[in-house]
């Protein structure tokens, strides 16, 4: 109810759109169509002779075994990323929402991690399991363990997951404290009068409300996960070691920028932002029928 | 009337200005530190040196960020005149013939002399084309040697001033290091350009047909010669007993060794400015080890560093002023001086005699170790350098399965075989983006 707002100026609603597309199309259309077209070509460094191939760049990767290897390293990746990410976060959501002293300097104190830049949280955990100096490296050798993710592939991606978790947590944690925030207290009282325990309650009240902040950083946390975590593998392992850590979107500048091969990296590209397109259209039609509005 | 004059006279002073204007020539670089500004200086002092050129330095980043820059500005019309561009990015630009002026011929075109002969053979050699004519000025080139800790040798209960000298020396002396309670006794930075690329020049043999890559684009990769698959087990296994410390791709090895964790390490001849600066112990420089059981070693190594490249499309007036700025950088007394200050090599014989003459190497033990191990004996087709496209992604590739094998995870054989065709695929990717 109430008054439509209607522009009766024939112009003026184009003009003030107008800065935002044109961002979005020079910013996102125009690269994305550039690589698409550079997908289709072979090219050397210099662009100084480009030769139509076809499909030949796709058809490489898909029978190149080190890309079908990153791609099962990038599922685990973000599987990992997005799953403690989300776990983590809702845990210290409920932590925090329960708190009565010093609420907000927990909140506020939360809320920092997410101001540093992806390359800097990178670089800060590098520096903190560095297998000569670190300090959580000295400590682990203390009690015995070889903590070397040098050469070890696992402790590798154990050390970027942790990295990309710790960036992000906070801006989950954000949305899920809103999220229990909004759930009413009286539902709660109902079910603590009707003998359910804290377990019960959270189980069968807090999380189904709280499903769409859920589905919704599910979504992000995947695609920040894909794309996002770029800073913190290349500030610290750059791929390596033997590609453990050589996630898709590493692999398309890695190829693109050191090896010179712009058409495999473009190709890459098409590739990675049509599996993103589709995980979120497969999010969209299977989770979003758990959400319970 | 006496405006009229001013105005005349300003208008001449102004066009007066332009007709005097000097040429300006934009050089991209990747020097840091002490380098960047040794660079600087150099510059500085070839401006003052004449009044038509002026050389404008610009730091762009590391190599790898600097070529790409270049190749971007390129695309878009833009180019530096000068880009100084590493050693594994040299096939690219030769490659590049559209886009590169060979420095043969500019200092041709410009009258200046000009004489291959004058510098290093295994620096000459590496930025040369089959037919003798050097396409790109060599500038920075370093080698890799083999540094000790004479302290640690000595609580060994091993002679300090005797390095060892083959790789059955170095296994023994590791051993020995070992039990006397060195945590970490042998590390190395740049495992490929070591171990792969400097093994095979070290003991006169390829790493890849057609002079290594010199004499075609249908080259192909031979590193997993039987000494190589012999090579890289050894280290496998020297790993597995604790007597070698992988520490990374390119030179994280050098802190390590300055901090005293490890007591030997193989690494670039740049090293030595950082570990004068930080080592609290005695230390010494030696030639890298080889095995005596290989006939012909030791032969010589192979440079690493950058040298500069002109691009092509700017006016024969920018042309003559580069190389007029590659005639002043090959006077002894500047290269003695860029010599001294970074620990790079002198890039000419007459410079090598100049610093020599100067007592500076008895001042300084050590920092002629870089040149005598370059000139060991003349290059051979194996050793005087190697030309892959895409090299930087090759050298990844190496360094990968290298990691495989440090890591216990594949044997030497099957991880070189596995280097060997994955590097071919990428030269030959480079093969047919590049023909014609």
């Amino acid at each position: 109810m109430g008054k439509r707002v209607v522009f009766r100026s024939a112009w003026l609603p184009y003009a003030l759109l107008a800065p935002q597309i044109a961002v979005t199309v020079i910013f996102f259309f125009w690269p994305a169509a550039q690589a698409l077209y550079y997908s289709f070509q072979l090219q050397d460094a210099f662009g100084l002779h480009t030769e139509f191939i076809g499909l030949r760049n796709f058809s490489d990767l898909l029978h190149d075994p080190y890309y079908l290897e990153s791609f099962k390293v990038t599922a685990l990746f973000s599987a990992l990323v997005a799953g403690s990410g989300l776990a983590i976060a809702l845990l210290l959501a409920v932590m925090a929402d329960r708190v009565v002293r010093g609420a907000l300097a927990y909140k506020t104190l939360l809320i920092w991690p997410y101001g540093v830049a992806p390359v800097i949280a990178g670089v800060l955990w590098a520096f903190l399991f560095a297998p000569s100096v670190g300090i959580v490296s000295w400590v682990l050798r203390q009690t015995g363990y070889d903590w070397n993710w040098v050469i070890k592939g696992d402790q590798a991606l154990l050390l970027v997951v942790i990295a990309a978790v710790w960036n992000q947590i906070s801006y989950n944690f954000l949305f899920f404290l809103a999220g229990l925030q909004s759930i009413p207290k009286s539902l709660i009282e109902a079910a603590a009068i009707d003998g359910a325990g804290p377990a019960r309650r959270f189980w069968t009240i807090v999380l189904p409300l709280l499903s769409p902040t859920l589905f919704f950083l599910l979504v992000v946390n995947i695609v920040y996960a894909f794309f996002n975590t770029f800073g913190v593998i290349d500030a610290t392992t750059q791929g390596g070691p033997s590609q453990a850590t050589q996630i898709l979107v590493y692999k398309v500048y890695y190829d693109g920028v050191k090896a010179g091969d712009l058409g495999g990296s473009s190709a890459q590209s098409v590739l990675l932002m049509i599996i993103v397109i589709a995980l979120t259209a497969v999010q969209f039609r299977f989770v979003e029928r758990k959400v319970q509005y | 009337m006496r405006l009229k004059t001013l105005i005349a006279v300003l208008a001449a002073g102004l066009f007066s200005a332009n007709a005097q204007a000097q040429t300006e020539i934009q050089w991209w670089h990747s020097m840091t530190g002490a380098l960047g500004d040794k660079l600087g200086e150099i510059a500085s002092g070839f401006n003052a040196s004449q009044k038509d050129y002026k050389i404008l330095p610009v730091f762009k980043g590391t190599y790898p960020e600097s070529m790409t820059a270049a190749i971007a500005a390129f695309r878009a019309g833009n180019a530096p005149t000068i880009l100084q561009v590493f050693e594994v990015g040299t096939a690219t630009m030769m490659a590049a013939k559209g886009a590169v002026k060979p420095v043969y011929q500019v200092m041709k075109d410009a009258g200046e002399p000009f004489d291959p002969s004058a510098y290093l053979p295994a620096v000459a050699g590496y930025y040369t084309n089959s037919k003798g004519e050097m396409l790109s000025f060599p500038f920075n080139s370093s080698t890799v040697l083999y540094y000790i800790n004479k302290d640690a040798f000595r609580k060994a209960g091993l002679d300090p001033a005797k390095a060892p000298k083959t790789w059955k020396e170095l296994i023994a002396a590791a051993e020995k290091l070992k039990s006397a309670g060195q945590a970490c006794v042998y590390t190395t930075g740049w495992p490929s350009w070591m171990h792969i690329e400097n093994l095979a020049a070290w003991h006169n043999i390829p790493i890849g047909t057609k002079e290594n890559g010199i004499g075609g684009l249908d080259t192909q990769f031979t590193i997993n010669s039987p000494l190589h698959v012999r090579h890289l087990a050894m280290l496998g296994d020297l790993a597995k007993k604790g007597l070698f410390t992988y520490a990374g791709r390119t030179n994280q090895a050098e802190a390590k060794f300055y901090s005293g964790e490890c007591a030997m390490m193989t690494s670039s001849a740049g090293a030595q400015a950082n570990i004068r600066r930080n080592a609290k112990f005695d230390w010494s420089v030696n030639f890298i080890p080889y095995h005596d059981d290989v006939k012909g070693a030791p032969q010589n190594s192979i440079i690493g560093g950058a040298s500069l490249w002109v691009m092509s499309g700017k006016s024969a007036e920018t042309y003559k002023g580069v190389a007029k700025f590659f005639a002043y950088l090959s006077k002894p007394a500047i290269q003695m001086d860029w010599h001294i200050a970074t620990g790079y090599v002198p890039i000419t014989m007459a410079a090598y005699e100049v610093t020599r003459k100067s007592g500076y190497y008895e001042k300084v033990p050590g920092a002629d170790m870089a040149v005598k191990q370059l000139t060991n004996k003349p290059p051979t087709a194996n050793s005087k350098g190697l030309r892959f496209g895409n090299f930087v992604q090759g050298r990844e590739v190496i360094e990968e399965e290298m990691e495989s094998v440090f890591a216990g995870k594949k044997d030497a054989k099957t991880a070189l075989d596995d280097a060997l065709r994955r590097g071919n695929e990428i030269l030959r990717k480079f093969e047919a983006a590049n023909k014609g």
